[in-house]
């Protein structure tokens, strides 16, 4: 397990809170010097997850970490709710999959912009997705 | 609540968005729009998108709506200022955004608008055979 050079939380509650998300995975990514390109896609996926944490899970968290591994450093986001979870994960990460009105490409949208993506679920439980890009 | 301001010039609805948008304020755009293309009986609608550093699949469905909606009343809508990293991104992520149009910039966005507004005379305006 590696240890967080720097790490914070923030709620994740109403529409509002999508901005300070955004703002602050912006913040963090071009600190940790990462191109252009990849902050939009940092930024992105957080959008994409952070709308699913909030009308799918109900509101929840995302903490945000920075780490050092081999010379590269590495932005984690993790997107915690205590919602209804995702009975079957393999047809939520499909493109085009979607409960509730939108393109259905949140989870499957934003693992393809980011190095490292996993989904924990548990029905009546909730959902944790954690996304890590390095630079 | 705040909104995204839609100035008119002639047949054209020019939006320019300068601010990152949440979910509800993209909607309302969406409405505000709908309205004021039929009030105005517009013919165009121009969006500038150039300030916007971060477009996700939501924002991204909401234009393809407005362009939908906006061919309904009768108006053709063109996206124009497209950030380069904004596009890759949406592009990696499967957003495909079939039936909008694009420009480069406003002056492109502007010259596509009228020469359809102009065809479209041209056809009015041709002898019935």
């Amino acid at each position: 397990m590696m240890t967080p050079q720097r790490s914070e939380t923030l709620p994740v509650r109403e529409a509002s809170d999508i901005l300070l998300v955004r703002q602050l995975v912006r913040e963090w990514a071009t600190e940790l010097g990462f191109s252009v390109l990849d902050q939009t896609k940092l930024v992105t996926a957080a959008s994409e997850l952070g709308r699913n944490t909030l009308i799918h899970g109900g509101g929840g968290t995302m903490l945000l970490e920075t780490f050092v591994k081999n010379d590269r450093r590495g932005l984690r986001l993790t997107f915690e709710d205590k919602g209804p979870g995702i009975a079957d994960l393999e047809r939520a990460m499909t493109n085009g999959f979607t409960t509730k009105g939108g393109m259905g490409l949140g989870l499957g949208g934003s693992k393809r912009l980011v190095d490292e993506f996993e989904v924990v679920s548990r029905v009546g439980e909730g959902t944790r997705v954690t996304a890590t890009r390095w630079t | 609540m705040e909104r995204i301001s839609i100035l008119r010039m002639g047949e054209i609805l020019l939006v320019t968005i300068q601010v990152d948008m949440h979910d509800r304020l993209a909607t309302a755009l969406q409405d505000d729009l709908a309205n004021r293309i039929s009030v105005t009986r517009a013919r165009g609608v121009l969006i500038d998108i150039s300030a916007l550093d971060v477009v996700d699949s939501f924002i991204a469905r909401m234009f393809g709506d407005i362009a939908q909606m906006a061919r309904v009343l009768d108006a053709e809508t063109v996206l124009v200022g497209m950030q380069p990293s904004v596009a890759i991104t949406l592009v990696e992520m499967g957003v495909a955004m079939t039936g909008v149009r694009t420009a480069l910039n406003v002056e492109k966005g502007m010259a596509l608008l009228r020469a359809r507004m102009d065809e479209e005379r041209a056809d009015d305006d041709a002898p019935a055979e």
